[in-house]
């Protein structure tokens, strides 16, 4: 069998058996998912109980550079399957950054063309990341967001449905399935079973859907918790406050044990101070998931909170989460975690 | 000196749902300070507790970065185009 379906095609029954990284691959697809858990010590030092720990998993280690590479690839392969992406199409869907360039990176393997219609104020880098592997951009009014590029994507493919394949990440259950076949049976496997509490941030729903599935099939008494900004005016890249967007369908917020709301600041200080303490450069959901996981853990007698770190911070270095960031001190980090424990009481244990 | 200002999505349910509304002032602080004014609530989403600019929302003046002007203080004319665009696209 190739790596490339063994990467996808991880039953949830083979959760328990021995884990043996890809050391080589014949395809990107092969490299997808197997990515490592960090333990969070340094932030964290002497602020949690001897019991609880916090581990983030670094979908950075993709090849894709993100989470969105495991959804994208299971949408695809499913669509190859069912006769739905036939050569001849062309991949298309809206997307601001992360599921865009694993679309790209996919298309670019399987040697589809690949369409991404997006908000003209999707960061610099990712734009040329896409553009790097093939793929062809096209931009919707940055002042109607994401909900603004979905709704262009649909006008284009009304007007040539037959051109297109649609992955349709937001209402694909491929894409929580995918996290349900692999990131849930990876968390399980890496903490022995011994995950309490799982958080991750709302964007499409997919990671927090399927992993939660998958952890609360392992054990019921997982709690499930999603991540999202706490307005609708936000500078959080990738999530959706949900209130205020187009829910997408495969979301399903009745599952979910919690939510927390994260400012745009606090993610962003938490991103300051996981590059300069913890040596992490992530994203900013990355430290709207960390600010969470920290709200959760410091409310805990014991616990092992795992939450998802969903890239790496290169994609974001032209953009607006750096405005300030030299004036960063660990003061500002000691304000932010006393901000964590207040709060802290109110959530779910 | 009214201006013409465009708002994005996620503020449009300060303006009643209009995507462009209009202001006054001399500097982008006096037109915010008025865009307040006309429709509570804006200005909190917009400036931070020191009354600067937050660092995930970008304003343009004519196409160009305030940031690249004068920031706040960047003036302001009558018939001016205004564009309050939020820094990421948000989604995934």
């Amino acid at each position: 069998m190739a790596t490339t379906s063994q990467s996808f095609q991880r039953s949830p029954e083979g959760a328990n058996s021995e884990f043996v990284p890809v050391a080589r691959a014949e395809n990107v697809m092969g490299l997808i998912g197997n990515t490592p858990l960090l333990e969070i010590t340094k932030i964290t030092a002497g602020l949690l109980r001897p019991g609880v720990r916090i581990f983030a998993k670094l979908e950075g280690f993709n090849p894709g550079g993100s989470v969105k590479d495991r959804p994208a690839l299971k949408m695809i392969m499913e669509g190859l399957r069912k006769g739905e992406l036939v050569p001849g199409k062309t991949i298309i869907d809206s997307t601001s950054g992360n599921t865009g360039i694993a679309l790209a990176m996919l298309g670019a393997a399987l040697g589809f063309p690949v369409e991404l219609v997006m908000a003209a104020n999707a960061s610099r880098e990712r734009k040329k990341i896409i553009q790097a592997f093939g793929a062809k951009i096209i931009y919707s009014d940055p002042l109607e967001g994401s909900d603004g590029a979905i709704l262009l994507c649909r006008k284009i493919i009304e007007r040539n449905p037959e051109r297109y394949f649609k992955p349709d990440q937001y209402a694909n259950e491929n894409n929580p399935l995918a996290h349900f076949e692999t990131t849930g049976p990876e968390i399980w496997r890496q903490t022995k079973g011994a995950v309490t509490h799982f958080i991750a941030g709302l964007g499409t729903g997919g990671t927090v859907m399927g992993t939660g599935r998958y952890l609360k099939m392992r054990n019921p008494a997982v709690k499930v918790i999603g991540v999202e900004p706490d307005d609708a005016m936000h500078g959080l890249e990738g999530l959706k406050h949900m209130a205020s967007s187009i829910v997408p369908p495969i979301y399903h917020e009745e599952e979910l044990d919690d939510k927390i709301q994260v400012s745009t600041e606090d993610a962003y200080e938490m991103v300051y101070a996981l590059g300069q303490i913890e040596g992490v450069l992530v994203g900013q959901s990355s430290g709207a998931a960390m600010v969470a996981a920290l709200k959760v853990a410091r409310g805990l007698r014991e616990g092992c909170v795992v939450t998802i770190f969903p890239d790496f911070g290169e994609k974001y270095l032209s953009t607006n989460l750096w405005i300030g960031w030299k004036s960063w001190t660990r003061d500002r980090l000691s304000h932010l975690l006393a901000k964590c424990k207040t709060e802290s009481e109110s959530v779910i244990t | 000196m009214p201006v013409q200002i465009r708002v994005p999505t996620p503020l449009r349910r300060f303006t009643g749902g209009a995507d462009v509304v209009t202001a006054e002032g001399s500097s982008l602080r006096e037109v915010l300070d008025d865009l307040e004014r006309k429709h509570p609530g804006l200005r909190e989403r917009l400036l931070d507790e020191n009354g600067e600019l937050r660092r995930f929302v970008n304003i343009y003046i004519n196409g160009d970065d305030v940031r690249f002007l004068d920031n706040l203080s960047s003036k302001v004319k009558d018939g001016d185009d205004i564009s309050i665009v939020p820094a990421i696209a948000g989604g995934r």
